[in-house]
């Protein structure tokens, strides 16, 4: 077997907390697909069999119930439960499952919503025998307004710094704005290998690494390392150029050295070599190939840890952990799956305007005089009379009665929208109810117990 | 031999679509032939000598021995009036003078020339209808431009679900009967991601193949020896199986897939029939785990023997040749060559090399990296002025791809080129090759059979200004990007091989030899 699919889905969506807090991340509809549907999709599509799907027992309940996910999902999902409340990161959570672990893996985050050609990755994957190769995406600003906040969102400073070399492939260097106090440093020694060095600012990170099974075993012995994404990929960034791991004519320096033993024990469980790695080296040798050209050394610099990177720049690839991104997502998921837009079992009069890309779920009732344009409505929404739906989204169960002017809304489950209420830019949790004849602009309504300070605050400002 | 032996086993590959009954008819008729050959012997010795190609269906003595009964070829089952060839002399007639029995020598032995050249043909072809077939039959990767041959090309791979690989651009005319891919458009694309119906290290080979990181015959001939290692050790025999045939089958379909990748080169068309041999020579009693470990016995003792020891013999050998003071000049980047030149530096002889490249590939830099990396000094130039640079050339060392039966030397594009040079400045050319990289083949041009790589190779951008970027509108152009050219022997001088030094026109006696060895 080549490659074990695992798919991370215990995160908390700490950064939409206004959507999550009642239902859990993966769970969220994105074009009346829950998240998770839509990286398993992917991994369906491209061939394979079986997932190892990390996860909590709730989200684990919540997909194993719904009838449609059986149908949806034809491939093996082997479910683990972690506990939702632990400090368990991605790294963690591998570590979790070294058990079940026997080749390569692939993982991917819950959250991704992408049509990448996968084989683009794994292919530098296979090709070079790299020890990891992820996804990148040149990042779209978002154009839509968020409900819920006023104001242009600030770009906060937290960019990634991604440097590539020339041909766009090799990862060098991967920091985060937040880690780089100093300013931003590079190694002599890794200019002199790559004198041209592209530093990226724009990139998303789509969260999507082959690992080689080496790296898993490494994490077992190495317990301090949590997180893939903040701690594993930027030290395996970093020890491609570390001393320890190159040239065989450092080796017999580093065996003298004592203290070196130590960074290279921990090395050299990276670089587990196959069986025939003389062969291996042999076929390297007599090829007439080298990934560089204008200095002495042989191919990949002889570096055994080699890391690699895709960057998209056509493309879908969102990952949806923030209510914008959410927001965008939704606008532009149903592309990637040919359902059509309207569910059979919705019904839906004959004098409602709807426009062709909107998405109705099934056993929706739609009321005669209404105006849909540019939404997507969850399954079992009853909407009443009179209602004009623009720009929004709204999940399962709500009831929004007659009369209602709903625009660029996020209205969450079961919430009740009372006669009259005229929305725009709000946001309305789980479970709400709206005032009849209430106007709101800018509004997030969510449960009041969590977040009262905020609600009141907003109120000062419009009175 | 070793040809049609591998040409049979295509054929079987179709014949196990036969079903049990319509072997049996085979048989029946084969043996319907033999007995109306013993009737016609006489006759047909005479015939035979004027009949030189006749293609016709194989009788069964003429497989190889190492052939088990069950993959016998299934070409023509129709009854053929066919000239004595396997028959056994007639005992009925016992007082033959010599001259008939030359006679009758000789008619079998071009009875068994023409069913070779027959089986050879019938690759690619579900014969189920036999035919006496006059013409000559072509490989089918030099019949591209044959609607027919691609269809049977495609329905084999979908047989063995390997995707097919499309042609890209415009090709030009004289070589549009060769397949041109694009590196832009891999295999793997068409195939699940991890993949289950090829073994993940020759997918990782194919890929590695077709984007050109794994380069040169001995390089492509050790990683292929590498992934089998690593299929046979996987390997696991089914029920009902006998590892001796199924892990041939199992290979076929990898193969296939290899060759969608990057056509496959002389030297790994020896490494595989090898391979083949060896595994249907493994008897049925031997256990599974003996019989593996014994196979990858068989690939250690091929790849050190042929490669490795071969290198150092040849090294020996072309050491003689250098003396000091020496210039000599090498073309692109040949593993043999750098391994002799380093050799020689180590053996404190004194000389200086002179690198020649040409573009697209221009893997001249990777040869002079190495020599200088080692302490030769090195001049680097281009082809095109390889004129300007031979008069100062004592000595010419060149790599070859395949060696061919007729003595032609198969090499990368441009060598021919500096041979003819070479030859009019008098200056001598010294080819270096392994003894696996022999092959049957004939060809005297280089159109016939060649690789046409991916033409956007030949797109290179200068000061920003890529003129060539948008080569498909304009109809009238064809960008064409060769991989091979064949040099005549009469430009070679000798050839270094590790049976030792042998004149070009040795070629066939060696061939004869190993054959007969084998």
């Amino acid at each position: 077997m080549e490659l074990q699919a695992v798919l991370m889905a215990a995160g908390g969506g700490s950064r939409m907390t206004d959507l999550t807090y009642n239902s859990p991340k993966p769970m969220l509809p994105v074009g009346n697909k829950p998240l998770m549907w839509y990286p398993l999709n992917l991994l369906e599509r491209v061939g394979f069999e079986e997932v190892i799907v990390i996860t909590t027992k709730e989200v684990q309940k919540m997909m194993s119930t719904d009838p449609k996910m059986k149908l949806d999902v034809k491939m093996k999902l082997d479910w683990v439960c972690i506990q939702e409340d632990g400090d368990m990161g991605t790294a963690d959570a591998l570590r979790h499952i070294q058990q079940k672990i026997k080749t390569d893996i692939l993982v991917v985050s819950c959250d991704l919503i992408t049509d990448v050609a996968l084989h683009e990755v794994v292919d530098l994957f296979r090709a070079h025998n790299a020890t990891l190769a992820m996804l990148m995406s040149k990042a779209h600003e978002f154009t839509e307004t968020v409900p819920g906040q006023k104001g242009k969102k600030k770009t906060g400073n937290q960019r990634d710094f991604v440097g590539v070399d020339q041909s766009g492939k090799r990862l060098l260097f991967m920091a985060n704005e937040a880690d780089l106090e100093d300013g931003l440093s590079i190694r002599k020694s890794i200019m002199r290998k790559h004198p041209r060095m592209h530093i990226k600012t724009g990139l998303v990170d789509a969260h999507l690494y082959c690992l080689k099974k080496a790296v898993v075993d490494f994490l077992t012995e190495n317990k301090s390392i949590s997180s893939i994404r903040g701690e594993l990929v930027p030290y395996l960034v970093r020890k491609q150029f570390s001393k320890t791991t190159n040239s065989q004519k450092n080796k017999d320096d580093a065996e003298d050295q004592n203290q070196k033993k130590n960074d290279g024990s921990t090395n050299h469980e990276l670089l587990i070599s196959s069986r025939d790695e003389t062969l291996l080296q042999l076929a390297q040798d007599r090829s007439c190939w080298n990934d560089h050209h204008g200095d002495m050394s042989e191919a990949y610099h002889g570096g055994k840890l080699r890391c690699y990177v895709h960057i998209m720049d056509q493309g879908l690839c969102y990952r949806v952990n923030t209510l914008a991104a959410y927001i965008e997502a939704n606008r532009l998921a149903p592309k990637l799956f040919e359902e059509p837009a309207v569910h059979p079992s919705a019904v839906i009069s004959e004098r409602c305007q709807m426009g062709s890309d909107s998405i109705i779920g099934a056993q929706c009732q739609v009321a005669d005089k209404t105006s849909i344009k540019r939404s997507t409505i969850g399954h079992s929404t009853i909407i009443k009379e009179k209602v004009k739906v623009t720009n929004s989204i709204i999940m399962h169960g709500v009831i929004i009665e007659e009369g209602c002017n709903i625009q660029g809304s996020v209205i969450c489950s079961n919430a009740v929208i009372s006669r009259g209420a005229d929305l725009k830019y709000c946001l309305v949790g789980n479970g709400q109810r709206i005032e009849p004849e209430s106007e709101a602009n800018t509004h997030p309504y969510i449960h009041k117990h969590t977040h009262i300070l905020y609600i009141y605050v907003y109120i000062y400002i419009y009175i | 031999m070793a040809d049609s032996g591998v040409t049979g086993e295509f054929g079987s590959s179709e014949g196990k679509d036969l079903t049990k009954e319509e072997k049996q008819r085979l048989r029946k008729e084969k043996k319907q032939q033999k007995k109306n050959k013993e009737k016609k012997d006489d006759k047909a010795s005479q015939e035979s000598e004027k009949e030189k190609k006749s293609a016709t269906s194989a009788a069964p003595a003429s497989q190889p021995p190492t052939q088990l009964p069950a993959q016998k070829a299934v070409p023509a089952p129709a009854p053929v009036p066919v000239p004595a060839s396997e028959a056994p002399a007639p005992a009925d007639k016992p007082a033959k003078s010599k001259a008939e029995l030359k006679a009758e020598r000789r008619a079998r032995q071009e009875a068994e020339r023409a069913s070779k050249q027959g089986k050879k043909g019938e690759v690619g072809q579900q014969a189920s209808t036999g035919q006496i077939q006059s013409q000559h039959q072509l490989p089918e990767h030099i019949q591209v431009d044959n609607p027919d041959v691609l269809k049977k090309l495609a329905k084999k791979l979908e047989r063995q679900q390997i995707p097919l690989r499309s042609d890209y651009g415009y090709k030009v005319s004289l070589f549009s009967h060769l397949h041109q891919y694009s590196r832009k458009a891999p295999l793997t694309q068409q195939l699940s991601i991890p993949s289950t119906v090829i073994h993940p290290a020759i997918v990782q080979l194919g890929l590695q193949y077709s984007q050109g990181i794994v380069a040169g015959s001995n390089a492509r001939s050790v990683a292929l020896l590498h992934a089998f290692k690593q299929v046979i050790r996987d390997y696991t025999t089914p029920p009902n199986e006998e590892l001796s045939r199924d892990l041939v089958n199992k290979l076929k379909p990898y193969i296939s897939f290899l060759n969608q990748c990057r056509p496959l080169s002389a030297s790994m068309g020896n490494a595989i029939k090898y391979i083949k041999k060896e595994i249907s020579n493994i008897p049925s009693q031997c256990k599974e785990e003996e019989a593996k470990s014994k196979l990858l016995n068989c690939i250690d003792c091929y790849i050190n023997e042929k490669i490795v020891l071969a290198a150092k013999a040849i090294a020996k050998y072309s050491i003689e040749k250098i003396s000091d003071g020496d210039v000599i000049l090498v073309y692109g980047c040949s593993s043999l060559v750098n391994h002799i030149l380093c050799e020689a530096f180590e053996k404190s002889r004194k000389f200086r090399v002179i690198v020649v490249d040409s573009r697209p590939r221009l893997e001249g830099r990777e040869a002079l990296r190495r020599l200088v990396q080692r302490g030769i000094s090195c001049t680097y130039v281009l082809i095109s002025a390889v004129s300007y640079i031979l008069p100062e050339v004592s000595k010419v060392f060149l790599g070859a791809h395949a060696l061919l039966a007729n003595g032609y030397v198969m090499s990368r594009v441009g060598t021919s080129q500096i041979a003819l040079v070479a030859k009019a400045f008098n200056v001598p050319v010294l080819v270096c090759c392994e003894t696996y990289k022999f092959c049957d083949r004939v060809q005297t041009d280089s159109f016939v059979s060649n690789e046409l790589d991916d033409p956007d190779d030949l797109i290179v951008t200068r000061k920003g200004k890529t003129q060539l970027e948008d080569w498909h509108q304009v109809d009238s152009l064809g960008l064409l990007n060769l991989v091979y050219d064949v040099t005549p022997p009469d430009f070679v001088d000798l050839v270094i091989t590790d049976l030792g030094m042998i004149p070009c026109t040795s070629v066939p006696v060696v061939l004869r030899v190993k054959n007969v060895d084998q």
